[in-house]
């Protein structure tokens, strides 16, 4: 038990801390690979608490995708020179104390609730039944979102391909002066348009583009 | 102190996601940051997920942060196409100069 808090107290430091990093960073990029290292540290406690298939897939989909994402975009953008300086600017500064009053506000109020799970004991012994089945984490995961899920799992891929679609919708452009090949003209070319047969008298020749 | 229970948990979650409020209401600068902050707050609200469904054993939780996994990669993507057409239309993705909408 001692090494398990020492581990959650390692990872939980790290999180926290660059989590503050992401929103405090001057630099657009270093508050990108603080997020990787916010992810990654969250996706080992994942995996200490025994929910080692969503700290793994949590490390494939935003270390490998979502972060990466953010990383190309910002260097894309060119944004690491426009610095992100909250407590020096003029126009944040009326911005500060909204904030900090009203996230003060719900991590108070989440606290509380917190403190009402701890005076309800007697919630943690529903039928506990992780642990006792003798499956792995992926193996009873599957087994359930395979079957009773089955719909919302279908529907996530759907949203997925909607997001695909818009995604490509959104940043595709057609640029002026690009030239390109036209597969509906090729294909559709027909013997008539392309080749014609003439009668040639002798000694005259044949004049084209006319 | 050693005991590392459900609130422990719930409390690195609260924080996690107290600090992408914050990282919403005070950064003026820069709109890649606020849906970095985004993440911040479905990953507190992941962490919650699983630290319920591992301490009362019901494996829903671990489902449904798998459906929260895809929306956020989806929203993601999405936000990040709408910032790189707008920076392309107007040149800037500063968040005081985005008033297109007069809002």
């Amino acid at each position: 038990m001692i090494a398990h808090s020492i581990f959650f107290y390692t990872f939980s430091i790290i999180a926290v801390v660059s989590a503050i990093m992401v929103t405090a960073s001057k630099n657009t990029v270093h508050s990108v690979f603080f997020l990787i290292l916010d992810f990654i540290s969250i996706s080992c406690l994942f995996i200490m608490i025994g929910a080692e298939f969503l700290g793994m897939i949590m490390l494939i989909v935003y270390v490998g995708a979502v972060a990466v994402l953010f990383l190309f975009v910002v260097m894309m953008l060119n944004v690491a020179q426009q610095k992100n300086q909250w407590f020096a600017a003029k126009d944040s500064s009326k911005h500060i104390p909204v904030g900090l009053i009203i996230s003060t506000l719900i991590f108070v109020e989440i606290i509380i609730v917190i403190g009402g799970w701890k005076y309800k004991p007697e919630i943690f012994d529903i039928n506990n039944s992780i642990g006792q089945t003798g499956l792995s984490n992926t193996h009873s995961l599957g087994q359930i979102l395979y079957t009773d899920y089955i719909h919302i799992f279908q529907i996530s891929g759907m949203i997925l391909l909607v997001a695909m679609i818009g995604a490509i919708v959104l940043t595709f452009r057609q640029r002026a002066g690009v030239k390109k090949q036209s597969y509906i003209k090729q294909i559709s070319r027909e013997r008539a348009e392309g080749v014609e047969v003439l009668e040639i008298e002798t000694n005259k020749g044949v004049r084209i583009d006319d | 102190m050693t005991e590392i229970g459900l609130g422990h948990y719930l409390t690195l979650g609260a924080v996690i996601f107290s600090i992408g409020v914050i990282g919403i209401f005070l950064n003026r600068k820069n709109i890649i940051v606020i849906l970095m902050s985004i993440e911040l707050i479905l990953l507190a609200v992941n962490i919650n997920l699983v630290s319920f469904s591992i301490f009362l054993g019901d494996l829903a939780g671990q489902v449904f942060t798998l459906f929260i996994l895809t929306v956020a990669a989806a929203e993601a993507a999405i936000g990040l196409a709408i910032i790189v057409v707008y920076f392309r239309n107007s040149g800037t993705i500063r968040v005081e100069e985005i008033d297109k909408l007069k809002g």
